[in-house]
């Protein structure tokens, strides 16, 4: 049925490229925030970058992202391109959004970011529509809708996997279960063991992977894209994974175990995938090395790109309103 | 049907009829056009109220399509297809339950444009039905207008007569904005005569419907149709009003508005929606930030009571706003003539 890539070194080294870059966009956001470079609310993906990328490999740049405030990963895995993201964490009349949405709400729909909401559970409904779309037009996109998992508690998210199933929607539900829901724990919160079986309440594939595992986590979400693509419906898919930053930039993370930080530090996916990469021989170390600065080399002229920028006219407060501006 | 043309009679039409009609012919005019919503396909009988019996027999279960009860994922998927590309029109059954699906009008409809720095659009009309008379008591009959109005972003639109229904519901269907298309729930076999074919009113354009000199009744909705009865009573003992349609709530014309009472120097405001915090508190404020000095009265204000609506008939009348009050608010604001000669 699926004419995609197998499983191996090169879709592996492809994975840890995506994820590579995640991992220095985030390393550079938290540096300038925490030297007071760079004011701007943010939600770091640290330990989230396996998952992201492994998603974002089998996506096309006409499929439709819909992610939340937690989306800096699954931004960069759909491609946003970097001086656009930059500019608009800085508030930039060059952003992505002219500055009028930041970290929360990037969107550029050029390659398919549809939406970023700030809202707990508030893009699933409409991840929905952009299926339905899809499916009406017959136009062949898939929806990815990537949710955290104190998400799956909210009656969006219920009232959206029933309609997405009821009408067989083109669209994979990724719940990146990283352990917590801004400081409460997974157990405190969520009654089921696994957000995955709560896909059987509607009819739904339901999948549990280990979202810090590339090959599973690749061959998981091949399978939902496969088939959402192939018109045989919606896939809750849980990738567990861990989140080392806390909620928000700065949050202490007093409430997260020391046993079980330290044991989730010891299998950081990425230091893992980057050693596979080398295993298998799909790169060297001096490929990796100077991937990494190719990136930084991206990243320094997008930073330069922001910093460059003008901020906002004042006028913009005015437009984008309504398709006509604003009224009084 | 009748096919002849020459009677002088106008063809009449009733509100419901109209809302059909609007949907008709957009989802005929347009393939981007499609409606969802509770009960609405002709399986489940078209809708409770009937508005679009007979569409998803002519259109398809795929373009009318029937949802779960679940009126934050009807909202939502209507968002997400506007953002790509779609012209969907959702009905929510009744007012009271689009508050199930806030966060996405107010957090996502209304700002992603703004928020997205124009990248994204929402064309998404939302048509609702509301209002108290028919005895459905606390839930089942609120007038919300003020609640959305309030957001940036957010288009409302109320019609007064069958032809503005067809005229400004198409209108929204066209717009590229999000609309809030609000129908009354007490008038809807009430007739008026049909609109010429393909009928569009501009959105956020009030429609001064009888002319006068002496005090402007600004309003919208049912009580349109009360302030005309009465200026035509009043006509009768020499005093001139004017009725000033406001069609739609948000974004205010306030230049009709302005221009009217500039002349009247006098004007009451009327709604069916609760008096405090209510669109007549919007309009008042415009009227004295702008025409203070000129003002022969203070600007008055008729509407319902600030209450639940209430199930029992004398309490649910009670609630109501009264035609005899927005009469005799005309009458005090011309007692004030003297004072400024």
């Amino acid at each position: 049925m699926s004419t995609r890539a197998q499983w191996g070194s090169e879709a592996l080294l492809g994975v840890y490229r995506k994820a590579l870059l995640i991992q220095l966009v985030d390393e550079r956001m938290r540096s300038l925030l925490s030297s007071g470079r760079m004011a701007a609310v943010y939600y770091s993906p640290r330990g989230q970058e396996i998952l992201a990328a492994a998603m974002g490999v089998h996506l096309k740049p006409t499929d439709y992202l819909v992610t939340s405030y937690r989306g800096v990963h699954d931004q960069l895995a759909k491609g946003i391109p970097l001086r656009l993201l930059c500019a608009e964490y800085y508030g930039k009349a060059t952003g992505a959004c002219k500055g009028k949405g930041g970290p929360m709400h990037i969107t550029y729909p050029a390659n398919g970011i549809m939406v970023t909401t700030g809202v707990v559970g508030g893009g699933l409904p409409i991840a929905n529509g952009l299926a339905l779309a899809s499916q009406l037009k017959d136009d062949g996109r898939v929806t990815l809708c990537c949710f955290g998992d104190g998400a799956s508690n909210i009656g969006a998210f219920h009232e959206s996997l029933n309609m997405a199933s009821l009408w067989k929607l083109p669209v994979i539900f990724l719940c990146q279960n990283n352990g917590y829901g801004e400081s409460t724990r997974y157990e405190k919160a969520t009654a089921v063991r696994h957000i995955g079986e709560r896909a059987a309440s509607y009819n739904m594939k339901g999948v549990t992977v280990d979202g810090n595992d590339p090959q599973a986590m690749w061959q998981a979400a091949a399978d939902a894209v496969d088939r959402a693509r192939a018109g045989e419906g919606p896939t809750l898919l849980e990738a567990t994974t861990f989140r080392f930053m806390g909620h928000y930039f700065g949050d202490p993370g007093a409430y997260i175990p020391k046993e079980e930080y330290a044991a989730a530090l010891a299998r950081d996916p990425m230091p893992i995938c980057r050693a596979s990469v080398l295993k298998t021989g799909a790169a060297t170390e001096a490929q990796l090395e100077e991937l990494a600065r190719e990136y930084t080399a991206q990243l320094d002229d997008a930073l330069a790109f922001a910093l460059d920028s003008s901020t906002p006219a004042l006028e913009e407060i005015d437009r984008d309103i309504y398709a006509q501006g604003a009224f009084a | 049907m009748s096919t002849a043309t020459t009677a002088a009679a106008p063809k009449m039409i009733a509100f419901t009829d109209a809302y059909r009609l609007a949907l008709d012919e957009a989802l005929g005019s347009d393939p981007s056009v499609f409606l969802l919503g509770e009960d609405i396909a002709d399986e489940e009988g078209g809708g409770i109220f009937k508005v679009t019996k007979g569409l998803s027999t002519k259109y398809g279960k795929h373009r009318v399509r029937t949802t779960p009860i679940a009126e934050e994922a009807i909202i939502g998927a209507a968002v997400g297809a506007a953002l790509a590309g779609m012209r969907p029109v959702a009905e929510i059954m009744l007012m009271n339950f689009v508050t199930v699906a806030m966060d996405q009008i107010v957090n996502h409809a209304a700002k992603l444009r703004f928020m997205s720095g124009g990248q994204t659009h929402v064309p998404l009309t939302i048509r609702t039905r509301t209002g108290a008379g028919g005895g459905t008591a606390g839930q089942h009959s609120d007038m919300l207008e003020a609640w959305f109005a309030h957001v940036a972003g957010m288009k409302v639109v109320i019609p007064s007569t069958p032809a503005d229904a067809v005229g400004l519901l198409t209108a929204c269907i066209f717009d590229d904005d999000p609309c809030l298309f609000i129908e009354d729930s007490m008038t809807r076999s009430v007739t008026g005569p049909a609109p010429p074919p393909g009928h569009r009113l501009p959105l956020g354009r009030a429609n001064v419907v009888r002319v006068g000199t002496d005090v402007s009744v600004v309003s919208y909705g049912r009580p349109v149709k009360d302030a005309l009865v009465i200026a035509e009573r009043l006509a009768g003992e020499g005093i001139s009003v004017e009725v000033v349609d406001l069609r739609t709530i948000s974004p205010l014309d306030s230049d009709t508005v302005l221009k009217s009472v500039a002349k009247t120097r006098r004007a009451v405001v009327v709604h069916e929606a609760p008096r405090s915090f209510g669109v007549g508190a919007e309009v008042a404020a415009r009227i004295q930030e702008h025409l203070y000095g000129e003002l022969a009265a203070p600007v008055l204000r008729i509407a319902s009571r600030d209450v639940p609506v209430p199930f029992a008939k004398v309490l649910e009348q009670e609630f109501l706003y009264k035609p005899s009050a927005i009469e005799a608010a005309i009458r005090q604001t011309l007692e004030s003539r003297g004072r400024r000669g």
